[in-house]
């Protein structure tokens, strides 16, 4: 089964204070499709004036909406995930169109972990708690979450539904508004889900504006009227934000990126069953989504007494690939997302050999026949080599992994370390003291045991090191949108005496 | 000798941009969606300090990278390259609808000795 390019439009606006609205400078900008290089649409290149206006539509909402009842605020987030799961076909369409993603990711993963966010953070405002302690007889400490105001959330492109929908939820749960300005490469899926869900908030409670890095990113990130920063990007810009931030004496949340390391240890050898095959698969994840993940398992390493048994079970499922158009349900990896990714990763290609790496597979572009040959698609790669070149320590964000063996557990926790980043690690093992002991060990935000790639809203996710601070997902992010109120108590009616 | 140079192409972006923008800088990028690329800003818009090596200078743009970093991308030779492209960062080129990219090749035996003596 296949689907099609989805209609679109001419153009489209932002969607300010409830309503959209052209750019004030009446400029748009083309969004083109990774899938056959078509155009899609055209979105508005905005400037600091847009941005202004949403952060003032935003403001004037907060007052109200921060005081909107829990009750109130999980109905409506609620009812945004009902309306996307009405709609889920559509959502994952104009999602594989815009961004090059297979269709079998956007209708089962993408699309449904959206939903899902949203009635997660619905379900935590409920029932979340503060918290009232008794200091001594007379006086009572009273803390009491209140949202920070208006908050800028600067989302990428490899997941853009679902990074929209890891952020907006829980900053809305927990009484603030929201200006979102979703990366350039990918406008097409916030705009239609503003389009369903229009009239499902007060206006400025929810702001989308488009534009270009320079232009409509850095006035979001560096407005005094914005009470908090959020960003899903790479490093340099990251500190760019943090630097406009402290200007502002404002918090900020980051998420930069990583360079993953997988750990397989002899035992997953042990037997030929249904585990070996999950743990094959699992080293193959590094295709997953064309790798554009920053979270993408770009490093395997497998202990030296299994390598070579163990790499070549894990060529072979990588050569089983099906890539074809993103379209098609049987297709398993699709485009890279823009023009520019494709020639980065061919450039990593060919620094990656002349510092010595071995191809095992893949290595080049893959030029598909038909509309497709003006689609971006590398071929899934695996390189040999070591730690220090550089296709094992930069993150080439296609579906590129670099292979490499240790001796025993000693030496894959120092691989697996060598590392500036620090977001994501998998560790497989059948041995249950390596289970627990070596995970503690990885220096990561999130380390996957015995599985990889899964991203549940219940479970905290996060970077250490050069990977950025602060958590998505889980109840604990709702404190990264929230300041604490505390109210101290006299319950005595006696004076201090001191004056 | 040079670490860093720059296509011709590259740098009529890189003069264009100076005529709008004024002095500038080139940072390089590490990390997940539009990193591992060079990001151009106006001087001045980034903070710098000792971590941030100097490589070398194209077009009159100063090209750091951080220390990290550089660690392990001291043994390359880098070419700086200009292609169509979209990028969501703050780098001054993206509204032209382009992108820069780093070519990379292995220093030279003589290039290596020559950057080691300095």
């Amino acid at each position: 089964m296949s689907y099609s390019k989805p209609e679109f439009k001419d153009k489209y606006s932002n969607f300010i204070n409830g309503k959209f609205v052209p750019p004030v400078g009446g400029e748009y900008f083309e969004n083109t499709s990774p899938v056959d290089g078509s155009v899609i649409a055209k979105y508005p290149r905005s400037q600091k004036e847009d941005i202004e206006n949403a952060v003032e539509a935003a403001n004037a909402a907060k007052e109200a909406w921060g005081n909107t009842s829990a009750t109130e605020r999980a109905t409506l987030l609620n009812k945004v995930a009902d309306i996307i799961e009405a709609n889920l076909e559509e959502f994952a369409v104009v999602e594989t169109c815009d961004n090059g993603k297979p269709i079998r990711e956007t209708l089962n993963a993408d699309v449904p972990l959206s939903i899902d966010h949203w009635r997660y953070f619905a379900a935590c405002i409920r029932s979340e708690e503060g918290s009232a302690t008794e200091l001594d007889q007379h006086t009572l400490s009273m803390n009491i979450k209140e949202p920070l105001g208006v908050v800028g959330q600067i989302i990428p492109w490899n997941f853009p539904l679902l990074m929209l929908s890891w952020k907006l939820p829980p900053a809305l749960a927990t009484g603030n508004c929201v200006v979102l300005k979703p990366a350039e490469q990918t406008p097409a899926s916030a705009t239609l889900l503003m389009e369903k869900i229009a009239d499902v908030f007060p206006p400025g409670v929810v702001n989308v504006v488009h534009g270009f890095g320079p232009e409509a990113g850095k006035p979001l990130a560096s407005s005094s009227k914005v009470d908090k920063v959020a960003f899903t990007g790479e490093t340099t810009t990251g500190q760019l934000i943090m630097q406009y931030a402290s200007k502002n004496l404002n918090p900020v949340t980051m998420e930069l990126g990583g360079k993953s390391p997988n750990v397989f240890f002899n035992s997953v050898m042990d037997e030929d069953d249904a585990f070996l095959d999950k743990a094959i698969e699992g080293a193959v994840l590094f295709a997953f989504n064309q790798g554009e993940v920053c979270t993408c398992p770009s490093r395997i390493l497998v202990q030296e007494d299994i390598y070579d048994a163990f790499m070549k079970r894990v060529i072979e499922r990588t050569e089983a690939i099906v890539q074809t158009s993103p379209y098609d349900v049987n297709s398993m990896v699709g485009a890279q997302a823009s023009n520019d990714q494709y020639e980065k990763i061919q450039s990593y290609f060919k620094i990656g050999k002349e510092e010595g790496a071995k191809v095992l597979t893949g290595g080049e572009a893959n030029i598909l026949e038909g509309d497709l040959a003006n689609g971006y698609y590398i071929k899934p790669t695996i390189l040999e080599g070591h730690n220090k070149m550089r296709v094992f320590q930069e993150e080439i964000f296609g579906p590129v992994v670099c292979v490499t063996k240790f001796k025993d557990v000693e030496e894959a926790i120092e691989i697996a370390n060598d590392t500036m980043y620090g977001l994501g690690a998998g560790v497989w093992t059948r041995d249950a003291h390596q289970l627990y002991q070596v995970p503690r060990a990885i220096k990561a935000g999130r380390v996957w045991v015995n599985c990889y790639h899964a991203y549940p809203a219940h479970a905290p996710f996060g970077g250490y090191k050069k990977s950025g601070f602060g958590r998505e997902n889980h109840l604990m992010m709702m404190s990264h949108y929230r300041q604490t109120k505390n109210m101290l108590i006299s319950y005595d009616k006696n004076k201090l005496g001191f004056f | 000798m040079k670490r860093v140079e720059i296509t011709d192409k590259a740098a009529e972006v890189v003069k264009q941009l100076k005529a709008k923008h004024g002095e500038l800088i080139f940072h390089q990028s590490g990390g997940c969606c539009d990193g591992s690329a060079p990001m151009i800003f106006e001087k001045g818009d980034m903070y710098l300090d000792e971590s941030d090596i100097l490589l070398g200078t194209v077009e009159g743009v100063n090209f750091y990278m951080n220390q990290d970093q550089f660690e392990y991308w001291k043994h390359t030779h880098l070419t700086i390259d200009i292609t169509e492209g979209r990028g969501a960062s703050f780098s001054l080129e993206i509204p032209l609808g382009l992108r820069f990219l780093i070519h990379s090749r292995l220093l030279t035996d003589e290039e290596t000795s020559f950057f080691n003596s300095k």
